[in-house]
């Protein structure tokens, strides 16, 4: 009897399926074979199995299903914009008129008043608040600095362009996806360096200027993608003290910080950032921030002017959520899977380091003429 | 009494998936479990994750015939997660602010270690059937989770009658229980 013949009636014969005289025969059968006997045991244990994982497989996909249907109903809120969609509804009937009305008033009233307050408001907070991407002049030190490089290695940088910005930037896929600060890419295209100093180009996938995070897509023949990715992006907030490190490129060799969270908050009350208490300089922007776990907990971002060592970095959180909406508008973005264990966990930090310095690139983004 | 009489039909219709009565227990409680987690470290997602587990452990016991409830749906509720965020915490090298205990707990370590070991099970068949490749995974997704018939099967995947597909997947399902055995033997 073959395989697939036996495992038919074995299922028919536990499904209670088989005439009598069928059943007589095969229990007559299961009797002399003790190998069948065994298969239709580990068979009714397989259906079991089988019939738990269904039952749980359903369970989870209708509490899915309830949950996004609480959460559109406003029943059930997680943070947010309250989504109470019915009841907006509702109102947006009722009251159509009078927010109209009250709209184009508010309007007006709204541009008069900010003309007012621009014209006469004194210029605040500027220097505040430093980004911590290189500027030009430093960029053009480095491009002189780089001279005799670029003469025995062709430099990937076009000819005839400027860099205009520059900073750090880290792997969040090994396929070579790199997620770095928006402030950092100011031009149309970049082309990223590794930390033994090979370039490779890439293009620029996605920006949000508001979560200050971008995606960089490494298009290079000469890019090797990784095995895997040694850190995990974090998903939870952070703890208060929590020691953390960094690794960036404020000058053409890569660099190694250490410091500590200082507040689960950012510069004036920002709850999408972090403080944390690092020695940070203009190039460090983009690199990643993690914790003793190989956790990147964060993306380092700004430093407060005034300060010694205070600088604030976007919270990991957001890269998810970040990488979430880039995906809905992105389909090369689609197959991006972001870590979420980390290798690295008990490790020295001069291993932790070696690991991640192959992960951290220094981005020079320029326009294309 | 009513309201016991109210939870017992909850129960019933959760054991059965009635998308109703899940809603119903869902809105009751989430709130509750919600706030327990954002106020011990947790995030939005966390106190998802952890409320649906608890969803399921709770489906999984009134699943069972001999099953009683023997205090409220929230206490119960609320026991399992607080237990699953804790030890979620614990492994996680994370600490919790002091959680007060003056909340009504009913003992679930046994019910907890049941349902563990049924999620060890579920994750076996599911890395099982993730790692069996197309058309076998959805043939055998339509036959066993949406409980298709051959008929339909052999309509939807395009074969000439039911007793080709029924062939096609009982070829599957040998390759399907050869990998969930020799995980499962080993987790033995």
């Amino acid at each position: 009897m073959d395989d697939i013949q036996l495992l038919a009636s074995i299922e028919s014969y536990l499904a209670g399926e088989m005439s009598p005289t069928e059943v007589s025969v095969f229990e007559a059968l299961r009797k002399k074979t003790p190998e069948i006997d065994q298969m239709v045991v580990e068979h009714k244990l397989f259906q079991h199995q089988m019939e738990d994982y269904a039952a749980t497989f359903n369970i989870k996909h209708t509490l899915h299903e309830v949950h996004n249907r609480l959460l559109e109903n406003g029943d059930v809120n997680e943070g947010g914009e309250l989504s109470t969609k019915a009841q907006v509804f509702q109102l947006w009937n009722r009251y159509k008129r009078v927010t109209a009305i009250a709209a184009s008033v508010g309007g007006v009233i709204a541009l008069v008043i900010s003309g007012l307050v621009a014209y006469f408001s004194p210029v605040v907070n500027g220097n505040q608040i430093q980004q911590l991407s290189k500027d030009i002049e430093i960029i053009k030190r480095n491009q002189q600095y780089q001279g005799s490089l670029i003469n025995e290695v062709k430099s990937k940088i076009p000819n005839g362009v400027t860099v205009i910005s520059g900073g750090s930037g880290f792997l969040i896929d090994p396929k070579g996806f790199i997620i770095t600060n928006a402030h950092v890419i100011k031009g149309t295209a970049a082309v990223v360096v590794d930390s033994k100093g090979k370039e490779y180009n890439a293009s620029i996938v996605h920006i949000d200027t508001k979560k200050d995070l971008a995606i960089l897509k490494i298009n290079d023949e000469d890019f090797t993608p990784l095995k895997s990715l040694p850190y995990s992006i974090g998903k939870s907030n952070a703890d208060l003290g929590d020691e953390i490190f960094t690794l960036g490129y404020p000058r053409n060799d890569i660099v190694y910080g250490v410091g500590y969270l200082a507040s689960k908050t950012g510069f004036n009350g920002d709850s999408l950032s972090y403080q944390i208490q690092i020695s940070a300089n203009p190039g460090n922007s983009g690199g990643p921030v993690l914790n003793n776990n190989g956790e990147v907990i964060g993306v380092l971002s700004t430093r407060q002017a005034q300060a010694d060592g205070v600088a604030f970095a976007v919270k990991s959180k957001n890269i998810f959520e970040f990488v979430n909406e880039a995906k809905e508008s992105d389909t090369i973005l689609e197959n991006i899977k972001i870590p979420v264990h980390s290798s690295m966990k008990g490790t020295q930090r001069k291993q932790q380091i070696s690991k991640v310095a192959d992960c951290v690139f220094n981005v020079k983004a320029f326009s294309k003429k | 009494m009513k309201s016991e009489q109210n939870e017992q039909a909850l129960l019933k219709g959760l054991a059965n998936n009635d998308s109703r009565a899940i809603e119903t227990i869902y809105k009751d409680n989430f709130s509750m479990v919600q706030a327990f987690v954002l106020n011990n470290n947790g995030s939005y997602d966390d106190a998802r994750d952890v409320f649906q587990e608890a969803m399921i452990a709770l489906y999984e016991k009134a699943q069972s015939e001999s099953f009683v409830l023997t205090c409220q749906i929230k206490t119960y509720v609320y026991s399992i997660c607080r237990r699953l965020w804790l030890k979620k915490l614990q492994q996680l090298g994370r600490f919790s602010n002091q959680v007060d205990n003056l909340d009504e707990t009913v003992p679930v370590e046994e019910d907890l270690e049941i349902h563990e070991k049924r999620n060890a099970e579920f994750a076996i068949m599911d890395r099982a059937m993730k790692s069996l490749g197309e058309p076998c995974k959805s043939l055998l997704e339509g036959y066993y989770l949406k409980k298709m018939g051959m008929q339909e099967l052999a309509a939807e995947f395009g074969y000439t009658n039911a007793d080709n597909a029924k062939n096609q997947k009982y070829k599957c399902l040998m390759r399907l229980k050869k990998l969930f055995f020799s995980q499962y033997n080993i987790g033995d």
